[in-house]
Protein backbone atom coordinates (compact mmCIF):
# COMPACT_ATOMS: atom_id res chain seq x y z
CA UNK A 1 0.00 0.00 0.00
CA UNK A 2 1.68 3.56 -0.81
CA UNK A 3 1.29 6.02 1.72
CA UNK A 4 -0.91 8.29 0.55
CA UNK A 5 -3.71 5.83 0.83
CA UNK A 6 -2.24 4.99 4.76
CA UNK A 7 -3.98 8.50 5.72
CA UNK A 8 -5.81 11.29 3.74
CA UNK A 9 -6.16 14.94 4.29
CA UNK A 10 -9.45 14.37 5.22
CA UNK A 11 -8.66 11.89 8.32
CA UNK A 12 -5.68 14.46 9.29
CA UNK A 13 -8.39 17.62 9.21
CA UNK A 14 -11.20 15.01 11.22
CA UNK A 15 -8.63 14.31 13.97
CA UNK A 16 -7.13 17.04 14.49
CA UNK A 17 -11.21 18.60 14.65
CA UNK A 18 -11.61 16.02 17.42
CA UNK A 19 -8.58 16.85 19.19
CA UNK A 20 -9.31 20.51 19.21
CA UNK A 21 -6.49 21.81 17.49
CA UNK A 22 -6.63 24.31 14.80
CA UNK A 23 -4.35 23.31 11.54
CA UNK A 24 -3.85 25.88 9.07
CA UNK A 25 -4.23 23.85 5.67
CA UNK A 26 -0.63 23.85 4.83
CA UNK A 27 0.00 22.16 8.16
CA UNK A 28 -2.73 19.41 7.61
CA UNK A 29 -0.92 18.53 4.38
CA UNK A 30 2.36 18.96 6.33
CA UNK A 31 1.18 16.17 8.92
CA UNK A 32 -0.64 14.05 6.79
CA UNK A 33 2.97 13.41 5.33
CA UNK A 34 4.66 12.91 8.12
CA UNK A 35 1.59 10.39 9.47
CA UNK A 36 1.69 8.67 6.63
CA UNK A 37 5.33 8.15 6.70
CA UNK A 38 5.29 6.90 10.26
CA UNK A 39 2.67 4.13 9.46
CA UNK A 40 4.91 3.57 6.50
CA UNK A 41 7.59 2.72 9.14
CA UNK A 42 4.99 0.39 11.08
CA UNK A 43 3.82 -1.27 8.35
CA UNK A 44 7.15 -2.58 8.31
CA UNK A 45 6.33 -5.15 10.62
CA UNK A 46 3.74 -6.30 7.28
CA UNK A 47 6.43 -8.30 6.19
CA UNK A 48 7.31 -10.19 9.06
CA UNK A 49 4.98 -13.32 9.51
CA UNK A 50 3.33 -12.84 12.62
CA UNK A 51 0.77 -15.99 12.30
CA UNK A 52 2.14 -17.33 15.87
CA UNK A 53 2.04 -14.22 17.77
CA UNK A 54 -0.97 -13.22 19.53
CA UNK A 55 -2.02 -9.31 19.56
CA UNK A 56 -1.14 -7.22 22.40
CA UNK A 57 -2.38 -4.08 23.13
CA UNK A 58 0.83 -3.89 26.06
CA UNK A 59 4.76 -4.04 24.90
CA UNK A 60 5.33 -5.35 28.39
CA UNK A 61 4.61 -8.90 29.39
CA UNK A 62 2.81 -8.28 32.16
CA UNK A 63 -0.49 -8.53 33.71
CA UNK A 64 -2.58 -8.00 36.81
CA UNK A 65 -0.57 -5.26 38.29
CA UNK A 66 -3.40 -4.04 41.44
CA UNK A 67 -2.98 -2.26 44.34
CA UNK A 68 -5.07 -3.24 47.42
CA UNK A 69 -8.27 -1.34 48.02
CA UNK A 70 -6.60 0.88 51.32
CA UNK A 71 -6.77 4.33 51.53
CA UNK A 72 -3.96 6.34 51.12
CA UNK A 73 -2.80 9.68 51.56
CA UNK A 74 -5.06 12.23 49.56
CA UNK A 75 -4.41 16.15 48.63
CA UNK A 76 -6.13 18.66 50.78
CA UNK A 77 -8.70 20.66 49.03
CA UNK A 78 -6.25 23.88 49.47
CA UNK A 79 -3.22 22.35 47.76
CA UNK A 80 -5.80 20.82 44.60
CA UNK A 81 -7.38 24.15 44.52
CA UNK A 82 -3.82 26.20 44.08
CA UNK A 83 -3.36 24.54 41.09
CA UNK A 84 -6.56 26.10 40.01
CA UNK A 85 -6.73 29.64 37.75
CA UNK A 86 -9.83 30.23 39.25
CA UNK A 87 -11.39 29.05 42.54
CA UNK A 88 -15.08 29.36 44.06
CA UNK A 89 -16.89 27.95 47.17
CA UNK A 90 -13.72 25.32 47.32
CA UNK A 91 -14.39 24.22 43.73
CA UNK A 92 -12.40 24.84 40.25
CA UNK A 93 -14.46 27.25 38.29
CA UNK A 94 -14.62 26.55 34.85
CA UNK A 95 -15.41 28.83 31.50
CA UNK A 96 -18.89 28.13 30.37
CA UNK A 97 -18.90 24.61 28.83
CA UNK A 98 -21.64 25.15 25.70
CA UNK A 99 -20.78 28.39 23.76
CA UNK A 100 -24.15 29.55 22.05
CA UNK A 101 -23.16 29.03 18.54
CA UNK A 102 -21.80 25.87 19.13
CA UNK A 103 -24.09 24.59 22.05
CA UNK A 104 -25.12 21.65 19.95
CA UNK A 105 -21.70 20.40 19.36
CA UNK A 106 -20.61 20.65 22.90
CA UNK A 107 -23.30 19.08 24.24
CA UNK A 108 -22.20 15.77 21.90
CA UNK A 109 -18.95 15.70 23.82
CA UNK A 110 -20.73 15.03 27.05
CA UNK A 111 -20.46 11.09 26.97
CA UNK B 1 -74.90 9.48 12.98
CA UNK B 2 -72.56 11.36 12.05
CA UNK B 3 -71.22 11.48 15.82
CA UNK B 4 -71.76 7.50 15.65
CA UNK B 5 -69.99 7.32 12.56
CA UNK B 6 -66.50 9.28 13.54
CA UNK B 7 -66.76 6.93 16.89
CA UNK B 8 -66.91 3.88 15.07
CA UNK B 9 -64.11 5.31 12.60
CA UNK B 10 -61.67 6.19 15.34
CA UNK B 11 -62.35 2.29 16.97
CA UNK B 12 -61.66 1.19 13.59
CA UNK B 13 -58.40 3.20 13.40
CA UNK B 14 -57.01 1.98 16.85
CA UNK B 15 -57.91 -1.53 16.05
CA UNK B 16 -56.29 -1.15 12.82
CA UNK B 17 -53.73 0.75 14.36
CA UNK B 18 -51.76 -2.28 14.85
CA UNK B 19 -50.61 -3.44 18.33
CA UNK B 20 -47.28 -1.72 18.86
CA UNK B 21 -44.87 -3.67 20.81
CA UNK B 22 -42.00 -1.50 23.14
CA UNK B 23 -38.79 -2.97 22.96
CA UNK B 24 -36.29 -1.74 25.47
CA UNK B 25 -32.94 -2.57 26.29
CA UNK B 26 -31.02 -0.73 29.35
CA UNK B 27 -27.54 0.43 30.26
CA UNK B 28 -27.11 0.87 33.77
CA UNK B 29 -24.28 2.43 36.03
CA UNK B 30 -23.67 0.60 39.25
CA UNK B 31 -21.13 2.43 41.97
CA UNK B 32 -18.86 -0.42 43.26
CA UNK B 33 -18.62 -0.27 46.85
CA UNK B 34 -14.87 -0.68 47.34
CA UNK B 35 -13.25 1.90 49.96
CA UNK B 36 -10.66 3.81 47.73
CA UNK B 37 -10.99 4.44 44.06
CA UNK B 38 -10.62 2.78 41.02
CA UNK B 39 -6.93 3.84 40.22
CA UNK B 40 -5.64 5.27 43.14
CA UNK B 41 -5.83 5.62 47.19
CA UNK B 42 -8.00 8.21 48.00
CA UNK B 43 -11.70 7.56 49.34
CA UNK B 44 -14.18 6.35 47.36
CA UNK B 45 -16.71 8.69 48.77
CA UNK B 46 -18.32 11.99 48.28
CA UNK B 47 -19.97 12.96 51.05
CA UNK B 48 -18.98 16.39 52.88
CA UNK B 49 -17.30 18.64 51.24
CA UNK B 50 -16.22 19.27 47.90
CA UNK B 51 -13.06 18.66 46.77
CA UNK B 52 -11.59 17.09 49.85
CA UNK B 53 -11.43 13.16 48.67
CA UNK B 54 -8.95 13.78 46.06
CA UNK B 55 -5.44 12.66 44.98
CA UNK B 56 -2.82 13.74 42.24
CA UNK B 57 -3.83 10.89 40.09
CA UNK B 58 -8.17 11.37 39.60
CA UNK B 59 -7.07 15.25 39.05
CA UNK B 60 -5.42 13.99 36.16
CA UNK B 61 -1.86 16.01 37.68
CA UNK B 62 1.05 15.29 35.16
CA UNK B 63 3.01 12.49 35.54
CA UNK B 64 0.45 10.22 38.08
CA UNK B 65 0.13 6.72 36.95
CA UNK B 66 -3.33 4.64 37.52
CA UNK B 67 -2.85 1.32 39.35
CA UNK B 68 -5.87 -0.81 39.20
CA UNK B 69 -7.96 -1.46 42.83
CA UNK B 70 -8.13 -5.42 42.86
CA UNK B 71 -11.64 -4.94 45.11
CA UNK B 72 -13.03 -3.32 42.37
CA UNK B 73 -12.20 -6.01 40.03
CA UNK B 74 -13.45 -9.13 42.74
CA UNK B 75 -16.46 -6.81 43.08
CA UNK B 76 -16.74 -6.84 38.79
CA UNK B 77 -16.24 -10.40 38.77
CA UNK B 78 -19.10 -10.94 41.95
CA UNK B 79 -21.27 -9.87 39.55
CA UNK B 80 -20.54 -10.97 36.35
CA UNK B 81 -21.16 -14.18 38.24
CA UNK B 82 -24.33 -13.85 39.65
CA UNK B 83 -25.34 -12.41 35.87
CA UNK B 84 -24.15 -15.77 34.82
CA UNK B 85 -21.76 -13.73 32.12
CA UNK B 86 -18.39 -15.17 31.18
CA UNK B 87 -15.51 -13.36 32.85
CA UNK B 88 -13.07 -12.54 30.40
CA UNK B 89 -9.31 -11.36 29.77
CA UNK B 90 -10.39 -7.79 29.71
CA UNK B 91 -8.26 -4.65 28.46
CA UNK B 92 -8.78 -1.13 29.40
CA UNK B 93 -9.05 1.89 26.84
CA UNK B 94 -9.51 5.58 26.50
CA UNK B 95 -12.56 7.59 25.91
CA UNK B 96 -11.40 10.92 24.92
CA UNK B 97 -13.64 13.84 25.40
CA UNK B 98 -13.90 17.27 25.97
CA UNK B 99 -15.69 18.15 29.32
CA UNK B 100 -14.34 19.33 32.65
CA UNK B 101 -16.04 16.25 34.23
CA UNK B 102 -12.46 14.39 33.40
CA UNK B 103 -9.59 16.47 34.07
CA UNK B 104 -7.08 13.92 31.92
CA UNK B 105 -9.89 14.99 29.22
CA UNK B 106 -10.75 11.05 29.11
CA UNK B 107 -12.14 8.47 30.89
CA UNK B 108 -10.55 5.35 31.59
CA UNK B 109 -12.74 2.74 30.24
CA UNK B 110 -13.15 -0.82 28.72
CA UNK B 111 -13.80 -0.92 25.15
CA UNK B 112 -13.42 -4.05 22.47
CA UNK B 113 -12.84 -6.53 25.65
CA UNK B 114 -14.96 -5.98 28.35
CA UNK B 115 -14.20 -8.30 31.73
CA UNK B 116 -18.14 -9.91 31.36
CA UNK B 117 -19.88 -11.24 28.14
CA UNK B 118 -22.80 -12.66 27.79
CA UNK B 119 -25.32 -13.88 30.72
CA UNK B 120 -28.96 -13.36 31.93
CA UNK B 121 -30.91 -11.91 34.48
CA UNK B 122 -33.69 -13.94 36.16
CA UNK B 123 -36.62 -11.50 36.55
CA UNK B 124 -39.43 -12.73 39.18
CA UNK B 125 -41.37 -12.99 36.84
CA UNK B 126 -39.45 -16.04 35.80
CA UNK B 127 -38.54 -14.34 32.62
CA UNK B 128 -34.55 -14.49 31.33
CA UNK B 129 -32.94 -10.47 30.03
CA UNK B 130 -30.08 -11.32 28.20
CA UNK B 131 -26.90 -9.53 28.96
CA UNK B 132 -24.49 -8.28 26.22
CA UNK B 133 -21.47 -6.95 28.40
CA UNK B 134 -20.27 -5.93 31.44
CA UNK B 135 -17.05 -3.60 31.90
CA UNK B 136 -15.68 -2.03 34.27
CA UNK B 137 -14.45 2.19 34.13
CA UNK B 138 -14.36 5.28 36.32
CA UNK B 139 -16.66 7.64 37.34
CA UNK B 140 -16.64 11.56 36.26
CA UNK B 141 -16.33 14.41 38.47
CA UNK B 142 -19.66 16.72 39.43
CA UNK B 143 -20.45 19.61 38.02
CA UNK B 144 -22.80 22.89 38.51
CA UNK B 145 -23.98 25.27 36.68
CA UNK B 146 -23.89 28.77 37.54
CA UNK B 147 -25.95 31.96 36.51
CA UNK B 148 -28.87 31.47 33.58
CA UNK B 149 -31.25 28.64 34.64
CA UNK B 150 -29.03 26.71 36.80
CA UNK B 151 -28.83 24.89 33.46
CA UNK B 152 -25.73 23.93 31.20
CA UNK B 153 -26.90 25.98 28.28
CA UNK B 154 -26.70 29.55 28.83
CA UNK B 155 -24.82 29.30 32.07
CA UNK B 156 -22.21 31.61 33.01
CA UNK B 157 -19.51 29.62 34.29
CA UNK B 158 -19.61 26.30 36.30
CA UNK B 159 -18.26 24.84 39.17
CA UNK B 160 -16.50 21.57 39.47
CA UNK B 161 -15.75 18.79 42.59
CA UNK B 162 -13.55 15.73 42.28
CA UNK B 163 -14.71 13.70 45.05
CA UNK B 164 -16.42 11.34 42.32
CA UNK B 165 -14.29 11.57 39.49
CA UNK B 166 -12.08 8.10 39.55
CA UNK B 167 -14.71 6.18 41.95
CA UNK B 168 -15.34 2.68 40.19
CA UNK B 169 -18.25 1.83 37.89
CA UNK B 170 -19.31 -1.54 36.75
CA UNK B 171 -22.04 -0.46 33.41
CA UNK B 172 -23.91 -3.43 32.73
CA UNK B 173 -25.59 -3.35 29.16
CA UNK B 174 -28.77 -5.64 28.86
CA UNK B 175 -30.29 -7.11 25.37
CA UNK B 176 -32.97 -5.34 23.99
CA UNK B 177 -35.24 -7.88 25.78
CA UNK B 178 -37.62 -5.47 27.80
CA UNK B 179 -40.99 -5.53 26.55
CA UNK B 180 -42.82 -2.92 28.73
CA UNK B 181 -42.42 0.31 31.36
CA UNK B 182 -42.96 -2.00 33.82
CA UNK B 183 -40.67 -4.92 32.94
CA UNK B 184 -37.52 -2.31 32.73
CA UNK B 185 -38.81 -1.39 36.13
CA UNK B 186 -38.50 -5.01 37.36
CA UNK B 187 -35.35 -5.71 35.76
CA UNK B 188 -33.53 -2.89 37.42
CA UNK B 189 -34.99 -3.62 40.84
CA UNK B 190 -33.80 -6.71 40.23
CA UNK B 191 -30.60 -6.01 39.16
CA UNK B 192 -29.97 -3.50 41.99
CA UNK B 193 -31.14 -6.77 44.85
CA UNK B 194 -28.06 -8.51 43.07
CA UNK B 195 -25.73 -6.32 43.69
CA UNK B 196 -26.74 -5.41 46.96
CA UNK B 197 -26.56 -9.48 47.46
CA UNK B 198 -23.08 -9.89 46.29
CA UNK B 199 -22.04 -6.73 47.97
CA UNK B 200 -20.77 -4.74 44.97
CA UNK B 201 -22.71 -1.88 45.52
CA UNK B 202 -24.82 -0.08 47.62
CA UNK B 203 -27.48 0.72 44.94
CA UNK B 204 -29.12 3.93 46.26
CA UNK B 205 -30.55 5.44 42.84
CA UNK B 206 -31.77 8.64 44.61
CA UNK B 207 -27.76 9.52 45.26
CA UNK B 208 -26.54 8.07 41.77
CA UNK B 209 -24.79 4.95 43.20
CA UNK B 210 -26.87 3.29 40.83
CA UNK B 211 -27.92 5.11 37.10
CA UNK B 212 -29.97 3.79 34.69
CA UNK B 213 -30.02 5.29 30.61
CA UNK B 214 -32.52 3.25 28.45
CA UNK B 215 -32.38 2.56 24.33
CA UNK B 216 -36.59 2.82 23.55
CA UNK B 217 -37.77 2.07 20.49
CA UNK B 218 -41.46 0.81 18.99
CA UNK B 219 -42.44 -1.68 16.51
CA UNK B 220 -45.67 -3.24 15.01
CA UNK B 221 -46.02 -6.52 16.31
CA UNK B 222 -43.78 -8.68 14.15
CA UNK B 223 -42.32 -5.95 12.66
CA UNK B 224 -38.33 -5.90 12.63
CA UNK B 225 -36.66 -3.34 15.50
CA UNK B 226 -37.36 0.19 15.41
CA UNK B 227 -34.81 3.16 15.41
CA UNK B 228 -34.04 3.88 18.62
CA UNK B 229 -33.55 6.95 21.05
CA UNK B 230 -31.49 6.89 24.42
CA UNK B 231 -33.57 7.88 27.66
CA UNK B 232 -31.13 9.48 29.95
CA UNK B 233 -31.46 10.97 33.57
CA UNK B 234 -33.89 8.91 35.04
CA UNK B 235 -33.21 9.08 38.63
CA UNK B 236 -35.60 6.70 40.66
CA UNK B 237 -37.24 3.52 39.51
CA UNK B 238 -40.11 5.60 38.86
CA UNK B 239 -39.10 8.05 36.68
CA UNK B 240 -37.33 4.70 34.64
CA UNK B 241 -41.23 3.77 34.12
CA UNK B 242 -42.82 7.05 33.39
CA UNK B 243 -39.76 7.95 31.20
CA UNK B 244 -39.75 4.87 28.73
CA UNK B 245 -44.26 5.03 29.13
CA UNK B 246 -43.62 8.65 27.81
CA UNK B 247 -40.86 7.81 25.21
CA UNK B 248 -42.69 4.98 23.69
CA UNK B 249 -45.95 6.96 23.13
CA UNK B 250 -44.21 9.57 21.72
CA UNK B 251 -42.96 7.45 19.17
CA UNK B 252 -46.44 5.84 18.92
CA UNK B 253 -48.03 8.71 17.53
CA UNK B 254 -45.07 10.23 15.56
CA UNK B 255 -45.09 6.27 13.46
CA UNK B 256 -48.50 6.59 13.55
CA UNK B 257 -49.16 9.86 11.59
CA UNK B 258 -46.42 8.88 8.99
CA UNK B 259 -43.76 10.72 10.45
CA UNK B 260 -40.37 8.87 11.43
CA UNK B 261 -38.61 8.67 14.73
CA UNK B 262 -34.91 9.89 14.22
CA UNK B 263 -32.14 7.98 16.82
CA UNK B 264 -30.45 10.53 19.21
CA UNK B 265 -30.21 10.93 22.98
CA UNK B 266 -32.78 12.50 24.68
CA UNK B 267 -33.32 13.74 28.35
CA UNK B 268 -35.93 12.81 30.58
CA UNK B 269 -37.28 16.06 32.42
CA UNK B 270 -39.26 14.61 35.69
CA UNK B 271 -40.77 17.96 37.04
CA UNK B 272 -42.31 18.69 32.92
CA UNK B 273 -42.78 14.30 32.63
CA UNK B 274 -41.24 14.05 29.27
CA UNK B 275 -37.83 13.87 27.03
CA UNK B 276 -36.28 16.73 25.34
CA UNK B 277 -33.83 16.04 22.63
CA UNK B 278 -30.33 16.26 23.90
CA UNK B 279 -28.14 15.48 21.12
CA UNK B 280 -28.74 13.75 17.62
CA UNK B 281 -27.06 11.10 15.91
CA UNK B 282 -25.31 13.33 13.67
CA UNK B 283 -23.68 14.77 16.84
CA UNK B 284 -22.65 11.66 17.96
CA UNK B 285 -19.12 11.72 19.20
CA UNK B 286 -15.88 10.32 18.19
CA UNK B 287 -14.62 9.18 21.42
CA UNK B 288 -11.19 7.72 19.72
CA UNK B 289 -11.00 4.99 21.96
CA UNK B 290 -7.61 3.06 21.94
CA UNK B 291 -5.62 0.86 25.02
CA UNK B 292 -4.59 2.71 27.76
CA UNK B 293 -0.77 2.44 27.77
CA UNK B 294 -0.67 2.72 31.40
CA UNK B 295 -2.30 -0.16 32.43
CA UNK B 296 -1.74 -3.84 31.64
CA UNK B 297 -4.28 -6.39 30.40
CA UNK B 298 -6.45 -7.98 33.34
CA UNK B 299 -6.55 -11.61 33.11
CA UNK B 300 -8.52 -13.45 36.32
CA UNK B 301 -7.09 -16.36 36.38
CA UNK B 302 -9.35 -19.10 36.84
CA UNK B 303 -8.23 -20.09 40.55
CA UNK B 304 -9.32 -16.94 41.56
CA UNK B 305 -12.51 -16.79 39.27
CA UNK B 306 -13.94 -19.80 41.24
CA UNK B 307 -12.84 -18.74 44.67
CA UNK B 308 -14.76 -15.82 44.21
CA UNK B 309 -17.34 -18.01 42.83
CA UNK B 310 -17.25 -20.53 45.81
CA UNK B 311 -17.75 -17.55 47.99
CA UNK B 312 -20.61 -16.14 46.70
CA UNK B 313 -23.74 -15.59 48.79
CA UNK B 314 -27.06 -17.00 48.06
CA UNK B 315 -28.55 -15.44 45.20
CA UNK B 316 -32.43 -13.19 45.43
CA UNK B 317 -34.32 -15.51 43.51
CA UNK B 318 -33.50 -18.58 45.36
CA UNK B 319 -33.95 -16.87 48.49
CA UNK B 320 -37.17 -15.76 47.43
CA UNK B 321 -37.88 -18.91 46.44
CA UNK B 322 -37.65 -20.48 49.79
CA UNK B 323 -39.03 -17.84 52.13
CA UNK B 324 -42.42 -17.75 49.86
CA UNK B 325 -42.44 -21.90 50.03
CA UNK B 326 -41.73 -21.66 54.12
CA UNK B 327 -44.61 -18.81 54.78
CA UNK B 328 -47.08 -19.69 51.59
CA UNK B 329 -47.29 -17.00 49.72
CA UNK B 330 -46.13 -16.18 46.33
CA UNK B 331 -41.92 -15.54 45.66
CA UNK B 332 -42.76 -11.91 44.22
CA UNK B 333 -44.44 -10.82 47.23
CA UNK B 334 -41.69 -11.69 49.43
CA UNK B 335 -39.29 -8.99 47.97
CA UNK B 336 -39.22 -6.73 50.63
CA UNK B 337 -37.87 -9.41 53.29
CA UNK B 338 -35.12 -10.59 51.40
CA UNK B 339 -34.08 -7.07 50.25
CA UNK B 340 -34.02 -6.57 54.41
CA UNK B 341 -31.72 -9.36 54.74
CA UNK B 342 -34.83 -10.80 56.81
CA UNK B 343 -35.30 -13.73 55.21
CA UNK B 344 -33.41 -16.53 57.64
CA UNK B 345 -34.95 -15.40 60.74
CA UNK B 346 -38.51 -15.77 59.31
CA UNK B 347 -38.31 -19.01 57.75
CA UNK B 348 -36.45 -19.93 61.20
CA UNK B 349 -39.45 -18.12 63.66
CA UNK B 350 -41.95 -20.12 61.24
CA UNK B 351 -40.21 -23.28 62.00
CA UNK B 352 -40.38 -22.36 65.87
CA UNK B 353 -43.89 -22.28 65.29
CA UNK B 354 -44.45 -18.81 64.91
CA UNK B 355 -47.77 -17.62 62.57
CA UNK B 356 -46.15 -16.66 59.20
CA UNK B 357 -48.48 -13.74 58.54
CA UNK B 358 -47.67 -12.33 62.09
CA UNK B 359 -44.13 -12.69 61.77
CA UNK B 360 -44.32 -11.54 58.20
CA UNK B 361 -46.48 -8.30 59.70
CA UNK B 362 -43.58 -7.67 62.47
CA UNK B 363 -40.57 -7.82 60.28
CA UNK B 364 -42.63 -5.48 57.80
CA UNK B 365 -43.89 -3.05 59.92
CA UNK B 366 -42.04 -3.03 63.67
CA UNK B 367 -38.69 -4.06 62.48
CA UNK B 368 -38.05 -2.15 59.55
CA UNK B 369 -34.82 -0.94 60.94
CA UNK B 370 -33.52 -3.87 61.16
CA UNK B 371 -33.88 -7.37 63.55
CA UNK B 372 -30.21 -6.92 64.70
CA UNK B 373 -29.55 -9.58 67.68
CA UNK B 374 -33.37 -10.95 67.78
CA UNK B 375 -33.32 -14.92 67.91
CA UNK B 376 -35.96 -16.67 66.08
CA UNK B 377 -36.78 -18.64 69.52
CA UNK B 378 -37.93 -15.54 70.79
CA UNK B 379 -39.93 -14.19 68.14
CA UNK B 380 -42.43 -17.02 68.11
CA UNK B 381 -42.43 -17.02 71.67
CA UNK B 382 -43.43 -12.71 71.47
CA UNK B 383 -46.09 -13.92 68.92
CA UNK B 384 -47.59 -16.38 70.81
CA UNK B 385 -48.05 -14.58 73.70
CA UNK B 386 -49.49 -11.44 71.69
CA UNK B 387 -51.95 -13.99 69.99
CA UNK B 388 -52.68 -14.98 72.89
CA UNK B 389 -53.75 -11.42 74.11
CA UNK B 390 -51.22 -11.08 77.17
CA UNK B 391 -49.84 -8.40 75.50
CA UNK B 392 -50.43 -4.99 73.32
CA UNK B 393 -49.51 -4.44 70.06
CA UNK B 394 -47.82 -1.41 71.75
CA UNK B 395 -45.60 -3.53 74.13
CA UNK B 396 -44.69 -6.20 71.36
CA UNK B 397 -43.11 -3.31 69.36
CA UNK B 398 -41.47 -2.20 72.00
CA UNK B 399 -40.08 -5.95 73.46
CA UNK B 400 -39.33 -6.10 69.52
CA UNK B 401 -37.08 -3.71 69.31
CA UNK B 402 -35.67 -4.06 73.26
CA UNK B 403 -34.40 -7.22 71.67
CA UNK B 404 -32.85 -6.56 68.27
CA UNK B 405 -30.63 -3.89 69.75
CA UNK B 406 -29.83 -6.16 72.96
CA UNK B 407 -30.43 -9.69 71.96
CA UNK B 408 -31.44 -9.76 75.61
CA UNK B 409 -34.13 -13.10 76.17
CA UNK B 410 -38.17 -12.37 75.95
CA UNK B 411 -38.32 -13.13 80.16
CA UNK B 412 -36.28 -10.24 81.09
CA UNK B 413 -37.39 -7.82 78.55
CA UNK B 414 -40.33 -8.01 79.88
CA UNK B 415 -39.47 -8.52 83.62
CA UNK B 416 -38.29 -4.97 83.59
CA UNK B 417 -40.27 -3.26 81.02
CA UNK B 418 -42.95 -4.30 84.31
CA UNK B 419 -46.01 -4.69 81.63
CA UNK B 420 -47.58 -6.69 84.33
CA UNK B 421 -47.76 -3.15 86.09
CA UNK B 422 -49.20 -1.22 83.54
CA UNK B 423 -52.09 -2.99 83.28
CA UNK B 424 -53.02 -3.72 86.70
CA UNK B 425 -51.78 -1.39 89.75
CA UNK B 426 -49.75 1.13 88.24
CA UNK B 427 -53.17 1.79 85.83
CA UNK B 428 -54.98 2.16 88.89
CA UNK B 429 -52.83 4.59 90.57
CA UNK B 430 -52.35 7.24 87.07
CA UNK B 431 -56.07 6.74 87.26
CA UNK B 432 -56.21 8.02 91.08
CA UNK B 433 -53.79 10.85 89.94
CA UNK B 434 -56.07 12.16 87.02
CA UNK B 435 -59.18 11.81 89.14
CA UNK B 436 -57.22 14.08 91.61
CA UNK B 437 -55.82 16.51 89.13
CA UNK B 438 -59.45 16.66 86.73
CA UNK B 439 -62.20 16.72 89.26
CA UNK B 440 -64.40 18.73 87.12
CA UNK B 441 -64.42 16.39 83.94
CA UNK B 442 -64.09 13.55 85.75
CA UNK B 443 -67.79 14.53 87.61
CA UNK B 444 -68.73 15.18 83.81
CA UNK B 445 -67.50 11.85 83.07
CA UNK B 446 -69.95 9.70 86.00
CA UNK B 447 -72.93 12.61 85.70
CA UNK B 448 -73.04 13.00 82.11
CA UNK B 449 -75.26 11.72 79.14
CA UNK B 450 -74.07 8.93 76.72
CA UNK B 451 -72.18 11.91 74.27
CA UNK B 452 -70.73 13.68 77.09
CA UNK B 453 -69.30 10.07 78.58
CA UNK B 454 -67.88 9.38 75.37
CA UNK B 455 -66.08 12.55 74.94
CA UNK B 456 -64.76 12.63 78.60
CA UNK B 457 -63.81 8.83 78.27
CA UNK B 458 -61.39 9.97 75.26
CA UNK B 459 -60.18 12.54 77.35
CA UNK B 460 -59.06 9.78 80.18
CA UNK B 461 -58.03 7.28 78.16
CA UNK B 462 -55.32 10.01 76.30
CA UNK B 463 -53.86 11.07 79.33
CA UNK B 464 -53.67 7.76 80.77
CA UNK B 465 -51.91 6.27 77.59
CA UNK B 466 -49.62 9.68 77.41
CA UNK B 467 -48.52 8.91 81.12
CA UNK B 468 -47.94 5.09 80.18
CA UNK B 469 -46.11 5.99 77.28
CA UNK B 470 -48.71 4.36 75.07
CA UNK B 471 -47.85 0.95 76.50
CA UNK B 472 -51.33 0.40 78.75
CA UNK B 473 -53.86 -2.19 77.04
CA UNK B 474 -56.97 0.20 75.40
CA UNK B 475 -59.50 -2.51 76.92
CA UNK B 476 -58.32 -2.65 80.17
CA UNK B 477 -57.92 1.14 80.49
CA UNK B 478 -61.70 1.16 79.61
CA UNK B 479 -63.10 -1.12 82.05
CA UNK B 480 -61.03 0.53 84.56
CA UNK B 481 -62.73 3.71 83.55
CA UNK B 482 -66.21 2.18 83.79
CA UNK B 483 -65.54 0.22 87.45
CA UNK B 484 -64.06 3.38 89.13
CA UNK B 485 -67.17 5.45 87.58
CA UNK B 486 -69.79 2.71 88.19
CA UNK B 487 -71.28 3.74 84.99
Amino acid sequence: MSSEHRISIEDVAHVAKLARLHLSDEEILRFTTQLADVLDHASDIESLNTEEVEPTSHPYPLSNVFRSDDPGPTLSSEEALSQGPEVEDGQFRVPPILIRSQQSGAAAMRQ
Amino acid sequence: MSTQARGGGSIQAQAGGHEWEIVVGLEVHAELATRTKLFSASPNSFEGDPNTNIDPVCLGLPGTLPVLNVQAVELAIRVCLALNSEVRPSEFARKNYFYPDMPKDYQISQYDKPIGVGGFLELPSGKKVGIVRAHIEEDTGKSTHVGGTGRIDGAEYSLVDYNRAGVPLLEIVSQPDLRSAAEAREYVSELRAVLLAVGASDGKMEEGSLRVDANVSVRRRGERLGTRCEIKNMNSLRSIGRGIEYEAKRQVALLSAGESVSQETRHWNESEGRTLTLRGKEEATDYRYFPEPDLVPLRPSSEWVESIRSALPELPRFRRARLAAAVGRDASSVALFVERNQDTLAIEAVAAGADPAAVLKHLEHNLSEGTGRLTAGAFAELIAMESKGELTSNQVKATLAEMAATGADLKSVLADADYQAVSSSRLSSVLDELVAENPVEWERYREGDSRERKKLQGFFTGKIMRLTKGQADGRAVAELLRKRAQV
